[in-house]
């Protein structure tokens, strides 16, 4: 018999934990296929009830952005204080609009 | 020599590194990190995870002797919360770029540690109550701290961890009650169990701090935030009331209350035999490598079969799409 040596892929674990919740990174775990993944999935991330729901998405097919470029993505938002209703400085009549 | 190695933007950037972690702020996985971070960190978390999985067989020797129902299920739920736990820390020492077939080789191949607590052998019904209430007692009183680790996914692990952790102490504390509230025999079961279980639990927090080599990095790294000496006396004074409750003796004739230190002086450690079982002497290394050894290569057809399927189905799918797509 052959072996193969190969390692079950790695699969990224996301559940809901009650609903009207949204899905949350909970962890990854290995498997053959997406039903072994969602089995797996059962098994260590929710022995006591912590979801209502599993997603199990293959790592690789995830896109992630990359801390390099933390400064393009995100600063360009750090000087744009008047989307925050802050900084809109109103009557004290109306100001818990 | 490291220092020497390093190009001034490295320099610049393990300086901000520092400055970043001694802030409390975390660390994630594709954050630029110092190599020796890296590396400490995959030693550490490994470790852990080893330590979980071949924790499950001194405990999973009794699932099948456990003496009612209700026992075997309490046994049977924690054994597989601890191969929840080496999957947790598996998957977060992946986060840095070791592969699982990797760390499980350099365990197989006996290049890896885990807690040399395993090694002893679990004799008597009363070690599942010794374990749980001080193996496990003692573990949790090391993993506290680390759900504030400045590695994310550790800390995440940690916190889930420990979690599920109280339980496995508290059913342990249990096990034990109930034998101390037994017969004489059975009181005499869980004194024995607590004899042999007090010393190797107390060697479970490491050397003294003077002899521990790499406490003083992990403390700067946020990844170790007490000494192991203190972590070890806290552990102490935990457990010496919960002892007296019991109406047990630990088996230690030096062990008194300081009222100067606030704390309770024990007897010396015999560092020795911590040494010893390390390098692999303990009454079962050999034993519990052997069982993990067998258990991978036994399930290798398994891997290898489950791999063949998925393929197989994958091809099919494809098969079926292109077809249809033909039509
Ligand atoms: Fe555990
Ligand atoms: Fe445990």
């Amino acid at each position: 018999m052959s072996e193969s040596k190969q390692e079950w892929p790695l699969w990224e674990v996301f559940i809901r934990s009650r609903q009207g919740l949204g899905h949350k990174h909970a962890g990854s775990l290995h498997a053959a296929d997406a039903q072994m993944a969602m089995q797996n999935a059962r098994d260590v991330y929710t022995r006591r009830q912590e979801g209502v729901s599993i997603w199990v998405v293959p790592a690789e097919a995830i896109t992630a952005s990359s801390p390099d470029d933390k400064d393009v993505l995100f600063d360009p938002a750090n000087d744009k204080v008047y989307r925050h209703p802050t900084f809109y400085k109103l009557p004290d009549e109306v100001n818990n609009m | 020599m490291k220092i020497a190695r390093m190009s001034p933007v490295e320099m610049n950037l393990e300086a901000r590194f520092d400055a970043y972690v001694a802030e409390e702020k975390k660390i994630e996985p594709k954050d630029w990190m110092p190599d020796a971070y890296r590396k400490t960190l995959i030693r550490q978390i490994s470790q852990h995870a080893h330590s979980e999985i071949v924790g499950m067989l001194p405990e999973g020797n009794w699932i099948s002797r456990a003496p009612s129902l209700k026992r075997k299920a309490i046994l049977l739920a924690k054994v597989q919360d601890e191969a929840g736990h080496g999957l947790y820390l598996y998957s977060a020492a992946e986060t840095l770029g070791v592969t699982r077939d990797q760390m499980l080789q350099d365990l197989h191949a006996g290049k890896a540690k885990y807690s040399s607590i395993f090694n002893y052998p679990t004799l008597t019904w009363a070690d599942m109550g010794a374990v749980g209430w001080l193996v496990d007692g003692a573990a949790i009183m090391n993993q506290v701290p680390l759900c504030k680790c400045s590695y994310g996914p550790y800390a995440r692990a940690m916190v889930r961890v420990c979690k599920e952790e109280s339980f496995h102490q508290r059913q342990g504390f249990q096990v034990m009650l109930n034998l101390a509230q037994g017969t004489p025999e059975q009181k005499a079961m869980a004194q024995d169990a607590l004899n042999r279980w007090w010393w190797p639990s107390l060697m479970m927090f490491g050397p003294s701090d003077a002899d521990s080599p790499h406490s003083a990095q992990s403390m700067k790294w946020n990844i170790k935030r007490f000494s192991n000496d203190e972590l070890r006396q806290r552990f102490v004074d935990m457990t010496v009331p919960q002892a007296e409750l019991l109406g047990l003796t630990l088996p230690d004739p030096d062990l008194k209350w300081n009222e100067a230190r606030g704390h309770y002086d024990f007897g010396a450690i015999n560092w020795d035999e911590f040494y010893n079982v390390i390098k692999g002497n303990g009454p079962c290394n050999k034993e519990r490598l052997g069982a993990r050894v067998k258990a991978y290569n036994d399930g290798a057809w398994v891997r290898d079969a489950a791999n063949a399927y998925a393929t197989k189905e994958a091809t099919r799918q494809k098969n079926a799409n292109a077809s249809t797509h033909a039509a």
